[in-house]
């Protein structure tokens, strides 16, 4: 995003500060950007504004101007001009920067709002901080201490309401914790296009409801439980599982498909408690699919790889690597990468390719895309492949070509990394012509076919970079430890290169990239250190011509030269 | 002084024996006949004539109606649209429903003035879903309208034409509020709309420019129009011109509804010559002016200040019987016009339980979109019901003070108004009866007894 022309911007004036914003910028907006906290619940930067919480009531004042002549009018004590101030306080989240707009968000007619605001919400408020799961994370919880009074002056019943309703399969809510603030009816109705929920009631019996006769249960579900400021939703998956304060974030990326959804990954004690979106506004804004927040339950699966094999008896790694080294030694060797590896994993399978003279391909996963964050290319890092150089074009989604290669008796062995061969297309005679060295998380029929077997990490329990599809690169790291057993790919890959006769590599993050950096052209000058959170748009120019499977998404539109039956003349 | 006559304009007709709902009966009084007047004419000049007019809404807010139609966005190439604000249901205000009930065709051609005045080839009237009857009314008169070309395609063959829709609310006060109105009208819950940016004005019905009066005020376009702008402005008073309907309810012997020239005509007047005073054996207590939500009056207050009257500043000592009935007025004592509710409470009545009642309504009525209101309605419900039933604390009284002060000014529509000036004003007039602790049942001494009639 390119930062707007200076014509556009307006200097505003907050608690006696000034600040340059773009026209129309909201009062919360700007004030963050002096630091100045003004809270707020229902308003949402990714959401349209409602205006309906009235926390963040603040005094407005214009440039007084003569209305004859107008003319500026001074204020003879301070020679300034004096500041009209609007006796109203008015809300900031649906207040545009305009020129000379003053604000003021300390005086006590805004505490008073603010207390007062912070009152009524509490006094139908279930006093169940100590068994809510939000407890940690509630923006009531934390604007009660700013604003509460510390006591109640509400002595009258509560309100009942429904407690326990499941939404969908992945959202549960508590109506009596409810503030009503329309966030998530906001979400459904503008960003998941599925207008499920609304309010029914009215007044302080307003109730949050689906829809009659529908559910909640959009892959896009859980981010209203983001969103709620308070412990109304609540995800069926992670409520009473973990106190929110014990948790470690580790900042990730959703390997659901190449939209490449930044996320938070939340762990204790070597265990993933949840994951959750984490802000990008040129990727995901703050959103994520639901079908990415379970990814998580893939480390502890039943079906883990927890041991080295070679011919199908536990073994030592050094064992494994060199047995792997005499399998592929002689010629007649291919290579199968995957497009869930990291860029960095694929540099170094290219290079164990190149040590082999190997043939290198992909398997490619092709689902419908959602419009949103969950694109048509299911594997987050092929155009990670494409930048590391292991492969040159698109990847197919069988493995055909390879099996009529086996078939023709012109390879003996096979090196795969994460992709079950059975899945892409080979039968269980064309597995057993061939000797296969299998890397991977869990365990399939190509694991169980290999000669030489050994566990790896997932994404949760190593760190790299994934490229998507915006050929953008964007770290993930690592979370949890891996199992016992297992090793990080890197660390297999490179002393399997070095087992066959190939260049000595570190394995390890720094050593990948400093070879990177010298042998990939797209990422001359980049260092992994250097990649910002955010992640850094790479070129993807060189790869132009490629017909990608993604259609439009959530901040990407693909090249219309590219884009099926979309041509340009 | 003796209270002026009663001047109607709108209600002319209205009560006369044999007056029917009728197209007939309507063109034997000579209507439609402004119309066809008003459609020979330059809209602009009919614009103008309310303009001249001064004529001021009569839903509650009491806005210029001239200012209102000037505001509209002209320029945006939409469509401009009329909704006409039937949804009376301010406690107290009943004139709306005796219009549409005995006189809708003059409804009507206000309506037609009004949409040629503004070229407005859509009209909508939101009704309240408690007046089935009502609705039933205008749909039959709409239709006769429509057979005799005075509404509908080509009206009088001028080829200039209009369409009105009659739509029921569901019963909901908010409906009133021209924004939720609005909102109810393009078929969602009327959850008032956030003014900036959403004015009607500019981004009113299907994001188009909108006009919405209520319906006297549409009323009193046809006789602008009939007598023109300048000699509506001469009735009544400076700023507070025309008729206005006054409907009296509660504790006098002549309760009804009155049409004045607006400020010619004291609170004094209007209670004791017209209404006939007090019951017997009963002294005036208190009178809420202009609708239940507007602030009490209690008899025996002075208010004082200066005021103006012509170019000058002069002073001002009034009782609650000095008081004239106009807008700005009862503005300067701190109450307002409003929709012309009067509702008068004598000494039999316990003010904590009266303002149970109002606060009963507001917190049934609260839409439940933005938090004062919605929490704040229903705490002072509570409390006040809690006092009436016996249970009432030292610290209510302070309590309700503080919470409709929490409640007013800072909600997206003028019900936090609406629900908060009630509280704010029984409580601080009142404070006797909300500081004593109450017994359940319990009366405030009354110096006469009842005498019967």
């Amino acid at each position: 995003m390119s930062p707007p022309p200076a014509a556009d911007l307006v200097t505003v004036n907050i608690d006696g500060r000034e600040i340059a914003v773009p026209r129309g910028t909201n009062m919360i907006e700007a004030a963050l950007r002096l630091g100045i906290d003004v809270p707020h619940y229902c308003y949402h930067p990714k959401l349209t504004v409602a205006g309906n919480c009235r926390m963040c009531l603040v005094e407005m004042g214009m440039p007084a101007v003569d209305p004859a002549t107008k003319a500026p009018v001074i204020e003879p004590a301070t020679g300034r001009q004096r500041i009209n101030w609007v006796p109203r306080p008015a809300i900031a989240c649906s207040t545009g920067a305009v020129a000379g707009l003053h604000i003021r968000t300390t005086t006590p007619l805004v505490k008073d709002c603010r207390e007062g605001v912070m009152e009524f919400l509490l006094v139908n408020h279930p006093l169940d901080c100590p068994i809510c799961d939000q407890a940690g994370e509630c923006k009531l919880q934390e604007q009660a201490t700013g604003y509460g009074r510390g006591y109640s002056r509400y002595v009258e019943q509560k309100n009942v309401k429904p407690k326990r309703t499941l939404l969908g399969p992945r959202v549960m809510l508590d109506d009596e914790r409810c503030i009503l603030c329309s966030r998530c009816v906001r979400f459904c109705k503008e960003i998941a296009k599925d207008d499920v929920l609304g309010f029914t009631e009215r007044g302080s019996y307003s109730t949050l409801a689906c829809y009659p006769g529908r559910r909640l249960e959009n892959d896009y579900s859980l981010n209203t439980v983001d969103i709620c400021p308070v412990g109304a939703l609540t995800s069926t998956d992670f409520r009473f599982k973990m106190r929110v304060w014990f948790l470690r974030q580790t900042n990730s990326i959703d390997t659901g498909s190449s939209a490449g959804a930044n996320t938070v990954v939340w762990s204790r004690e070597g265990a993933v408690y949840r994951i959750t979106p984490r802000q990008n506004d040129e990727v995901n804004d703050t959103w994520m699919a639901d079908s990415g927040r379970i990814l998580y339950k893939a480390i502890r699966a039943p079906d883990r790889l927890a041991a080295v094999r070679v011919g199908g008896a536990d073994s030592a790694l050094d064992f494994a690597i060199r047995e792997a080294a005499g399998v592929l030694a002689g010629g007649g060797v291919e290579v199968v990468g995957s497009g869930r590896s990291s860029v960095e994993e694929q540099f170094l399978l290219r290079k164990l390719r190149d040590a082999l003279g190997a043939r290198a391909s992909l398997v490619a996963r092709i689902g419908g895309g959602d419009g949103l964050l969950v694109s048509a290319d299911r594997n987050p890092n092929v155009r990670g492949a494409l930048v590391a150089g292991l492969i040159a074009g698109l990847p197919q989604a069988r493995l055909d070509a390879l099996g009529a290669r086996i078939d023709a008796g012109q390879v003996r062995a096979v090196v795969s990394v994460g992709e079950d061969l059975a899945e892409a297309g080979l039968s269980a005679a064309q597995l057993a012509r061939v000797a296969i060295v299998y890397l991977g998380t869990h365990a399939n029929a190509t694991s169980a076919a290999a000669r030489v077997a050994i566990p790896t990490l997932t994404v949760f329990e190593k760190s790299g970079t994934f490229v998507n599809q915006q050929f953008r690169i964007q770290r993930f790291a690592k979370a949890v430890p891996g199992p016992a057993g297992a090793t990080d790919d890197l660390v297999v890959l490179a002393r399997l290169t070095a087992a066959v006769g190939g260049p000595s590599l570190g394995g390890d993050l720094a050593s990948a990239w400093a070879a990177m950096a010298a042998e990939v052209p797209v990422l001359a000058g980049v260092r992994y250190d250097s990649v910002p959170d955010t992640g850094l748009l790479l070129d993807g120019s060189p790869w132009a011509g490629l017909p990608f499977a993604e259609g439009p998404s959530l901040h990407y539109k693909p090249d219309q030269s590219r884009a099926p039956g979309g041509a340009k003349p | 002084m003796p209270a002026p006559e009663q001047h109607r304009l709108i209600f002319r007709h209205i009560d006369e024996p044999g007056y029917s709902a009728d197209l007939a009966c309507y063109l034997r009084h000579g209507g439609y006949e402004v119309l066809r007047r008003a459609v020979a004419r330059r809209p602009e000049e009919l614009v103008d004539e309310v303009k001249k007019s001064g004529l001021r809404g009569r839903g509650g807010a009491g806005f210029p109606c001239g200012v209102k139609w000037t505001l509209l966005d002209r320029k945006s190439g939409k469509p401009i649209y009329l909704v006409v604000n039937a949804d009376e249901s301010e406690p107290g205000t009943f004139k709306d429903r005796h219009i549409i009930h005995r006189d809708p065709h003059q409804l009507i051609e206000g309506i037609m003035i009004t949409c040629f005045a503004n070229r407005v080839e859509r009209a909508f009237i939101y009704i309240r879903g408690e007046f089935p009857e009502g609705a039933r009314i205008l749909e039959r008169a709409i239709a006769e309208a429509r057979a005799a070309t005075f509404a509908g395609p080509n009206i009088l063959g001028t080829g200039y034409g209009c369409e009105i829709y009659v739509h029921r609310g569901a019963g909901a006060y908010i409906c009133g509020e021209e924004t939720g109105l609005i909102e109810s009208l393009e078929g969602k819950r009327p959850y008032p709309r956030i003014k900036p940016p959403y004015f009607p004005a500019v981004l009113g019905l299907y994001q188009c420019p909108t006009i919405v009066n209520n319906v006297e005020t549409i009323c009193h376009v046809k006789h602008i129009a009939d007598m023109g702008g300048d000699a509506f402005s001469k009735i009544g008073t400076p700023n507070n011109t025309g008729t206005r309907i006054l409907c009296v309810s509660g504790h006098v012997r002549r309760p009804g509804y009155y049409e004045f020239d607006v400020g010619r005509l004291t609170l004094g007047q209007l209670l004791n010559e017209v209404c006939g005073g007090p019951l017997p054996g009963r002294k005036f207590k208190a009178v809420i002016p202009g609708g239940s939500s507007a602030k009490v009056l209690k008899f025996g207050e002075r208010y004082k200040g200066r005021r103006k009257v012509g170019a000058e500043l002069v002073e001002y000592d009034w009782g609650v019987e000095d008081i004239p009935m106009d807008f700005d007025s009862l503005a300067m004592v701190g109450s307002m016009g409003g929709s012309g509710g009067v509702i008068v409470m004598d000494d039999s009545v316990n003010m904590v339980e009266a303002l149970g009642n109002i606060n009963a309504f507001y917190a049934h009525e609260s839409c439940g979109q933005c938090t004062p209101c919605r929490e704040g309605s229903l705490w002072m419900q509570k409390v006040t019901a809690r006092m009436a039933q016996g249970g009432a604390r030292p610290e209510d009284g302070p309590l309700l003070k503080s919470i409709a002060d929490q409640i007013a000014g800072r909600t997206i529509c003028a019900f936090g108004e609406a629900c908060a000036w009630p509280t704010q004003s029984f409580v601080a007039k009142f404070s006797d009866e909300f500081a004593a602790p109450a017994r359940a049942g319990a009366r405030p001494h009354s110096d006469a007894e009842p005498e019967l009639v």
